[in-house]
């Protein structure tokens, strides 16, 4: 009772590596809390091949869901799924990814509980809330942090009276850890027809194209991303350029996919990709915190701005004033003359 | 077979595109500051079901928002575009809703309206990217829902066929009406204004809108075209439970808001000029930062 729950993730017969991420803050969760980490696996033909995974994350329970018509995922018997176990299991925490299937299940589970839901998390911690109005002190709650409003602000929320505390993660901000090979934990094959009416099956896939990702952002040791200050499409030509030379990847922030400069899935912060790599090229980025939420971690950043007090500049290893035009075509330049 | 559609939207700040005086000294936000604007996906949102309405003559569309007085704005662009008629809910009394508390008050509304075949809106709103009142409603109306959908193929027999986005790819599933949607911004974009309708609503306006002291211009147009009043309903005309309405039906509770600020590095200042971005380069050939 009133331990953490994860809700994994499942493409065939694989678990997402979001669903990992989770899991290993999950487990961080339940021990500051002193309760246990419970995970649930719903998917067809899953038995035998998700468990020893998902319990090697520090899983001390793992409910498996495993019948026919669980994948591809639909939204109803899944928030079935979610919705009576959690009556019955009575969790203080729920988190899942903020992936397209997340974040069509986690409001429709919160709404059905009337629990609260917090999106796009990119921190979580646990701590002690004063309701000003009622006076109410409230111990252990779950800190549920994101940038707000844009990008603009950052905003600590709390749910202080409604259970689970739920929250969704994007994939890449937390770190996947194993915590053993071999974790002892119990596995417990649930009765799929107990928790799902048959009416629930409604909604049915008739065709699916899943392609694999067109670029590696994700993985890439170099990234040149470029913001609104690009200024035009033609503008991140210059950037692919840079990027093919270093043998890096594009990226841009929010304000150049919102303005079509670049392609959607190339979008680095909060609401898109989170990159780690060693150096971070910011071209025109005036640095959102939303943008910022999703490149922190980079090795060393350059930024390239005609503004010298452009916010991504104070957490910039080296600050270029001036334009992308000129600056750019130079480091193509002196790159290829200096390296060999 | 015409169809019954109600279209969730949302009047938005314009948090694309915030300026320096949008943040106020103490951290927050300046609403004042930022435009107005129709949530963008939902009039990818409006367009799906505009088309709808073109494909299945005597179909209605009605948009539905929540927000002050001002937000009729929407309401009047989707007549503009070819919607029938418009709801504005609003009350103090849905002041600082959550999403659950939002979702709650629209399903209300939903519910008066009469439950339509389609809801249809929006996948998120820019100021909070979410993505939980749509899934929410669905689940107060208890009907099944599509979401991040780009497009609505057809509507056949009580059966809609849709094509969605999925991560890292794309998915058509078929299901059963009622329905509610959610609608992606790489969906058609949403059809300009048509002139006759902004003639025939220019003047469409929902009673709070209107003088106070009971003065009225053009007072026997609004009495010969009932059309030109926007319904505006309160917490009380649908029925609403004040304990799950606004702040207080809201289990979210903000904490902490705070402006971010960045730990400053030590940064290296350098010009454009060709000596300086040639010394960086070196500078990270040689350290073998880049290779």
């Amino acid at each position: 009772m009133n331990n953490v729950f994860v809700y994994c993730e499942i493409d065939g017969t694989t678990v997402e590596e979001v669903s990992y991420e989770l899991l290993t803050k999950g487990r961080k969760l339940a021990n500051q809390l002193g309760v246990q980490l419970e995970a649930i696996a719903a998917g067809s033909g899953i038995t035998g091949k998700v468990e020893k995974d998902i319990l090697a994350h520090g899983v001390d329970k793992l409910h498996v869901f495993d019948a026919e018509g669980l994948y591809p995922y639909t939204s109803k018997p899944h928030t079935s799924i979610l919705v009576n176990l959690f009556k019955q299991e009575q969790p203080q925490i729920c988190l899942m990814g903020a992936t397209v299937i997340g974040r069509d299940l986690g409001p429709r589970v919160s709404s059905s509980l009337t629990s609260g839901l917090t999106a796009d998390c990119t921190a979580l911690e646990i701590g002690d809330y004063d309701d000003k109005k009622t006076g109410k002190h409230y111990e252990g709650l779950l800190y549920q942090i994101r940038p707000a409003f844009g990008g603009n602000i950052v905003a600590t929320i709390v749910n202080p009276d409604n259970r689970p505390q739920m929250a969704t993660v994007r994939s890449g901000v937390m770190k996947a850890e194993k915590v053993a090979e071999y974790y002892n934990g119990e596995i417990i094959y649930e009765d799929v027809a107990k928790y799902v009416p048959e009416t629930d099956y409604v909604v049915k896939v008739i065709e699916r194209h899943v392609e694999k990702a067109s670029n590696n952002l994700k993985g890439s040791p170099i990234v040149v991303a470029g913001g609104y200050g690009v200024g035009s499409k033609e503008g991140f030509d210059l950037l692919v350029k840079l990027a093919d030379e270093l043998h890096g990847e594009v990226g841009a922030s929010r304000a150049a996919v919102d303005a079509g400069f670049c392609e959607h899935d190339r979008q680095i912060g909060q609401t898109g990709v989170t990159v780690r790599p060693k150096v971070y090229i910011a071209c025109g980025i005036s640095g959102a915190i939303q943008h910022v939420a999703g490149m922190k971690e980079s090795g060393i950043v350059i930024s390239i701005n005609t503004d010298p007090e452009a916010p991504i500049n104070q957490i910039a290893d080296y600050v270029i004033t001036g334009s992308v035009e000129e600056v750019v075509p130079k480091m193509i330049k002196y790159y290829k003359e200096n390296s060999k | 077979m015409s169809l019954k559609i109600v279209v969730l939207a949302k009047q938005v700040p314009d948090t694309r595109n915030v300026g320096k005086d949008a943040m106020t000294p103490e951290g927050t936000v300046n609403r004042a500051a930022l435009p107005a604007i129709f949530n963008p996906e939902d009039l990818n949102a409006l367009e799906q079901a505009l088309r709808l309405k073109d494909e299945h003559p005597g179909s209605t569309v009605t948009i539905l928002t929540m927000g002050p007085p001002r937000a009729t704005d929407v309401i009047r662009e989707g007549l503009y575009r070819g919607a029938d008629g418009g709801v504005l809910l609003t009350d103090r009394a849905f002041a600082g809703a959550d999403t659950l508390a939002t979702s709650y008050a629209l399903s209300m509304a939903i519910r008066k309206i009469g439950l339509p075949d389609i809801v249809i809106g929006g996948r998120q709103a820019i100021d909070g990217d979410t993505a939980q009142v749509g899934p929410q409603v669905a689940q107060k109306l208890d009907i099944n829902q599509v979401t991040y959908v780009t497009s609505v193929d057809n509507v056949k027999d009580g059966i809609a066929t849709l094509t969605r986005t999925i991560d890292g790819g794309i998915e058509r599933v078929t299901a059963p009406l009622p329905l509610l949607i959610t609608v992606n911004g790489n969906a058609a974009p949403c059809r300009p204004r048509n002139a006759k309708l902004v003639m025939k609503y220019k003047r469409a306006s929902a009673p709070m809108e209107r003088p106070a002291d009971g003065s009225l211009p053009y007072a026997e147009e609004y009495e010969r075209k009932p059309y030109l009043t926007v319904a505006q309903w309160s917490v009380a005309d649908v029925d609403g439970d004040l304990n799950q309405c606004g702040l207080a039906g809201s289990p979210t509770k903000v904490k902490a808001v705070q402006n971010i600020v960045f730990k400053a590095k030590e940064s290296k200042r350098l010009t454009g000029a060709d000596a300086d971005v040639e010394g960086l380069i070196k500078e990270l050939l040689e350290s073998h930062t880049i290779g």
